[in-house]
């Protein structure tokens, strides 16, 4: 049972991650497309306060898998270490980003920084993609280990991952800064929202659609009996968030279409889950197997009942602190 | 099992990314704790030069905290992409202490460093005094729960091993209480605080130099110098008694950095030397007869287990231990001696007026981190070559990854953090060179807020 509870709770962890640093991450991208460093420095305004708190998740992702599932932990860092350290290194050149950028003497050197928090932002989306869709494909284990190559997670299905959520990502930080801002900047992320959930949604179907095809296992989940049940809400459960995205953005709504991207990626996620569980490094290691012991899920699981609550409780505080709209008189820095 | 040379890549490369970052949670658990008496003294004295020293500091401590954060992530991933058996092997009893520092001290930072930072104009001065403070407390339990699990590595407790070699935890209190976690604990937290001091102290001094009736940079010297006075003498003994603790749990680490071979009655206290690992023996020593007994057995004729006592695979690298110690203890008492220096000019009223001191001051300015890096040499080679003291070795610890990746990612990381933190320094020195003003940043007193958060109370805005 505490393997099942603490395969929810790190997974919670990964969507809280994917959900908050997803539009952190999605300004960053957008940066591609807003070129003025004023309107940027509006768009990085609106997640300063917070962005931390939202990569934490992540530290919590890799320290929980680390702590309740340290097999997992163990296999999956080496199978796919070049995207790991990609991401990392990308990770570190988007956080530095929000400060360095305020602080670069020179027009020149803002624009490097600027460069490295979009870059950062983009590259560390892409591995996280690249991740996602190497442990789908699966990893080969022998004795406790990775046994296969360097390369072994690079085919166009973990591309396509990548891409995808660098596209997934780019829709939120669009729908964030509809949310956030005002004026011309709100008007041209509701153009670039409109064209992203176009390609966000043709990504989800072919990801589905390929996603079966990897492992056997899969396919009976999603197509037969009575995996069915489960599995058929959620495609139209994504119809159902794309009609409420077009009415919202339409409509000119402030919250609708960032509530409905990261529908999407909770619908995905939820799929994602269907699929996997309960393996979690497929296609052999389940929960059970890469558990730690039970005194240690034990443990840290007191810990996660009592703190979790109050972090979110904190986190909502925070949010709450800085509401409201940004614009280009607001300097934090 | 990887390479020799994959594993010295991969022992690289955590040496390279843990001493790039341990300096920077080390700047900000001390900055964190000075910024919280800064805005304490602030609110209680009503006097503005506390507001200005805050708000300088706190614009230094924006960029160094995100630096900390950044190169704090890599180490959380480090464990599994280059020491994946290491991870498959303790996780269960470090990965907890870990969830935890995520759980306890991570978020917590996190959640109130935006308030710390840019809330000033939206919440209530109570509100953000109790940020400043959680943001504190929280480096403080970071450090708690990190270093009770790199304790752990020194003086493991409390733990059962399976027959493949994996460590269960038995007893967790004994597992975070282990012999050398309080020692390490309390030595490394006012290595911080020294080292802030330090900093504050030649920042300070520096802008003395040019203008000495500055009353925030007077203030800065001022304080730096109290605390060197008081805590680096309490350093010393701190570190001394974890040096007793160290010879009882880990007496191959004290041989190590006393330079010892032999075991004879009376053992000498070697000054300086060279260690040297085949012969066997420390070259061009130059030793007092007997101190070494006096310091480490407070007693004449004692003596401890020289290196020839361990078999030669068990012993920890002497030449860099040795000279990383005397780097440390040379510095911890300079520091001593700065503080005293500084009081008793203090006491004649001299303080801001010697230039010596000043300058002394401005070139210590490093000294703490220095000292700290030294300090961290010190534990971890003599550590080796084990992870974990006596039970895994660091050869048995590493991933099945190739020299070449392990490289590839070790020049990626090495380029990154030259571009990053060559930066982040260049920044902060900027930020330094300014001097502190008066009515340095902020709202003015009395002024109405734009935004009171969810404690509204009026009251709060104008009391001090």
């Amino acid at each position: 049972m505490l393997p099942v509870i603490w395969a929810g709770l790190i997974a919670f962890a990964i969507l809280a991650y994917v959900l908050l640093d997803g539009f952190d991450l999605g300004v960053g991208i957008l940066f591609a497309a807003e070129r003025r460093e004023e309107d940027r420095d509006v768009m990085v305004n609106t997640v300063a306060p917070v962005w931390d708190g939202n990569e934490t998740w992540l530290i919590l992702g890799g320290g929980g898998l680390f702590a309740v599932f340290p097999l997992a932990y163990a296999v999956i860092m080496p199978a796919l270490y070049p995207a790991v350290i990609a991401m990392l290194l990308a990770l570190v050149f988007r956080g530095v980003g929000f400060e360095f950028r305020f602080r670069a003497a020179t027009p020149h050197g803002r624009a490097w920084w600027s460069l490295a928090f979009q870059g950062g932002s983009t590259v560390a989306a892409f591995s996280q993609g690249l991740v996602l869709g190497g442990l789908l494909q699966g990893i080969r284990v022998q004795d406790r280990a990775y046994a296969g190559g360097w390369w072994d997670w690079l085919t166009g299905f973990t591309v396509l991952c990548g891409i995808a959520v660098v596209v997934g990502y780019a829709l939120q930080g669009a729908c964030w800064l509809i949310w956030r801002c005002e004026g011309p900047l709100q008007q041209r992320a509701g153009q670039y929202a409109r064209g992203l959930a176009v390609a966000m949604l043709a990504l989800i179907v072919i990801v589905s659609l390929w996603t079966p095809m990897l492992n056997p296992a899969f396919g009976a989940r999603w197509f037969g009996w009575p995996g069915i049940l489960l599995t058929s809400p959620v495609p139209i459960l994504v119809a159902l968030v794309a009609w409420l995205f077009w009415h919202g953005l339409t409509r000119r709504h402030e919250y609708t279409p960032l509530f409905c991207a990261q529908a999407w990626f909770v619908l995905c996620y939820a799929g994602l889950g269907i699929s996997l569980w309960p393996r979690m490094v497929p296609p052999d290691i389940t929960i059970w197997d890469a558990a730690a012991p039970p005194a240690s899920q034990a443990f840290l699981l007191v810990g996660a009942v009592i703190l979790i609550p109050i972090i979110l409780a904190y986190t909502g505080y925070a949010y709450w602190v800085f509401r409201g709209k940004v614009g280009p008189g607001m300097h934090y820095h | 099992m990887p390479a020799a040379d994959a594993v010295f890549l991969a022992r690289a490369q955590f040496a390279f990314t843990v001493g790039f970052h341990i300096v920077l949670p080390a700047f900000t658990i001390g900055l964190a704790s000075y910024l919280a008496v800064l805005e304490a003294v602030w609110l209680a004295t009503a006097r503005q030069v506390y507001s200005d020293v805050f708000q300088y500091w706190l614009r230094v401590f924006a960029v160094v905290f995100g630096m900390g954060v950044v190169s704090g992530l890599v180490m959380s991933y480090e464990f599994g992409t280059n020491w994946a058996r290491f991870a498959d092997k303790t996780g269960p009893i470090l990965g907890p202490l870990l969830g935890y520092e995520v759980m306890t001290a991570f978020f917590l930072e996190a959640g109130f460093l935006g308030i710390m930072l840019f809330g000033r104009e939206r919440v209530g001065r109570l509100v953000h005094f109790a940020a400043t403070m959680l943001v504190a407390i929280g480096t403080l339990i970071s450090a708690f729960w990190i270093l009770a699990a790199n304790s752990w590595m020194q003086t493991p407790q409390g733990y059962s091993l399976t027959e493949d070699g994996r460590f269960l935890p038995a007893d967790w209190w004994q597992v975070i209480f282990n012999p050398s976690f309080p020692y390490r604990l309390v030595h490394m937290v006012i290595a911080s605080y020294l080292t802030v001091a330090f900093v504050v102290g030649a920042v300070g001094a520096y802008h003395l130099r040019r203008d000495a009736q500055n009353q925030a940079a007077r203030l800065m010297f001022s304080m730096a110098m109290w605390m060197a006075v008081v805590v680096a003498p309490i350093q010393l003994l701190v570190g001394d008694q974890h040096g007793l603790n160290t010879l009882q749990h880990q007496p191959a680490k004290i041989a190590a950095l006393e330079g010892d071979w032999e075991s004879e009655p009376g053992t000498p206290l070697i000054l300086f030397g060279m260690p040297n690992m085949e012969q066997e023996r420390t070259d061009w020593a130059v030793a007092i007869p007997h101190l070494g007994a006096l310091v480490l057995t407070h007693t004449w004729d004692g003596s401890i287990k020289g290196l020839k006592e361990f078999p030669p695979e068990d012993r920890p690298y002497s030449p860099v231990v040795f000279w990383a110690f005397r780097i440390m203890v040379g510095l911890g008492l300079l520091m001593a001696v700065v503080g005293v220096w500084a009081a008793w000019l203090r006491v004649r009223g001299r303080l801001y007026a010697s230039p010596w001191l000043r300058r002394t001051v401005l070139a210590m300015a490093p000294s703490g981190f220095v000292a700290l890096l030294a300090g961290w040499t010190v534990t971890e080679v003599g550590r080796q070559p084990f992870t974990v003291y006596g039970l895994l070795r660091t050869a048995d610890s590493a991933s099945p990854i190739g020299a070449p990746g392990v490289g590839a990612s070790l020049t990626g990381f090495v380029v990154a953090y030259a571009i990053v933190f060559g930066a982040g320094l260049l920044f902060v020195l900027r930020l330094l060179r300014r001097p502190p003003l008066a009515g340095e940043g902020g709202p003015e007193r009395g002024v109405p807020v734009r935004s009171a958060g969810i404690t509204p109370a009026p009251a709060l805005q104008d009391s001090p």
